[in-house]
């Protein structure tokens, strides 16, 4: 069977719910099923993706380790929205892995030609 | 036209667990097939058998079951997700069964849409 | 084929889901109101405006049960706005390529 493309957006901050930690275990499994995964973030789901970051603190898991590891999913398509990032202040050299950046347009073109999109 | 729905939001604090169900049921009666309703994050608590709401307020958990027994609706719980909120085979609400996230994406494969319930 | 079906449950007045989902409308994509996300139709609420311009060219659509509960069925809605019941729902998710959810 041809693999579809499934996109995960993801525009929640990490600590203050579980979204970020269930959506990336979702990530993970798509790509081990052979699909085609983009990752996108925006709004505050670029926060995920700022260094310097210590869940620990709360008793909450490293996604940072999960992330860093994404390539060996073989999932290399990771969007960040570039206005989300400037909107707070943060720029790509905040983010601790390399992304792709885009404009809103890019991604609302990459929303339009998925397959799947599961969001949170 | 197969659809699957994908619920992440629980059903007693949030609108979309109920709207997961009416659509759920708008699908069964029209011309389109549901091939999967899969329960993640919050939504897990939908097959908690051991839920019991007032009798006058609404009993999202067995109206679910209801319809996997009547319809014949493949309901699936996430093991992950259930066993970190205490859904787990003792206490799974009849027509529902666990399972792991590959249902998911499985379900995002063989439907022609997914949609998302959330909060 | 029309674009993505962008649903939105989150009203505008306390969550940010409308505004960027309106940001990200490509062509052919409608917007479906569900939930709180109704509010976001009232014709004299502040955000009307918002979503005036923000949907233009686009289809704009709110759940009729959901308008109902809210006592919003009366009121006076943005204009363009098609109210639909969860039958007309499902084959709105048939007649697009996607559907996105925002909350």
């Amino acid at each position: 069977m041809t693999p579809k493309s499934f996109l995960f957006v993801n525009r929640k901050a990490p600590q203050g719910s579980a979204h970020a930690a269930e959506m990336l275990d979702a990530a993970l499994i798509a790509a081990s099923f052979d699909q085609h995964v983009h990752l996108a973030f925006l709004d505050d789901g670029v926060f995920q993706l700022v260094g310097g970051q210590r869940p620990e603190l709360l008793g909450q898991r490293d996604l940072g380790t999960a992330f860093s590891e994404l390539g060996e999913y073989d999932i290399d398509h990771i969007w960040v929205e570039r206005d989300s990032l400037s909107e707070r202040g943060l720029s790509e050299a905040d983010l601790t892995i390399p992304v792709t950046l885009v404009d809103r347009a890019a991604l609302a073109a990459l929303m339009a030609r998925i397959d799947v999109v599961i969001s949170a | 036209m197969k659809f699957a729905i994908l619920v992440t939001a629980g059903p007693f604090n949030r609108q979309a667990a109920g709207s997961a169900l009416a659509f759920a049921r708008a699908v069964l009666d029209s011309e389109h097939e549901l091939v999967r309703v899969f329960f993640y994050s919050d939504g897990v608590h939908s097959a908690n058998r051991l839920a019991a709401p007032a009798n006058d307020e609404h009993n999202l958990v067995r109206d679910w079951s209801r319809l996997a027994t009547e319809r014949g609706v493949d309901l699936v719980v996430c093991i992950a997700a259930g066993l970190r909120r205490g859904v787990r085979e003792a206490n799974l609400a009849p027509g529902f069964r666990i399972s792991g996230l590959g249902q998911l994406v499985e379900a995002g494969i063989l439907a022609d849409r997914l949609i998302t319930f959330g909060a | 084929m029309n674009g993505p079906l962008h649903i939105v449950n989150a009203t505008p007045y306390a969550s940010g889901a409308l505004e960027s989902c309106l940001a990200h409308l490509s062509e052919g994509a409608a917007l479906l109101l569900i939930e709180d996300g109704v509010y976001a139709a009232l014709a004299d609420g502040n955000f009307a405006e918002r979503l005036a311009e923000g949907i233009r060219g686009h289809a704009l659509y709110a759940l009729a049960p959901d308008l109902a509960a809210r006592g919003l069925a009366t009121r006076r809605l943005i204009d363009g706005l098609r109210v639909i019941d969860y039958p007309d729902f499902v084959q709105l998710a048939a007649e697009h390529s996607t559907a996105q959810s925002w909350f």
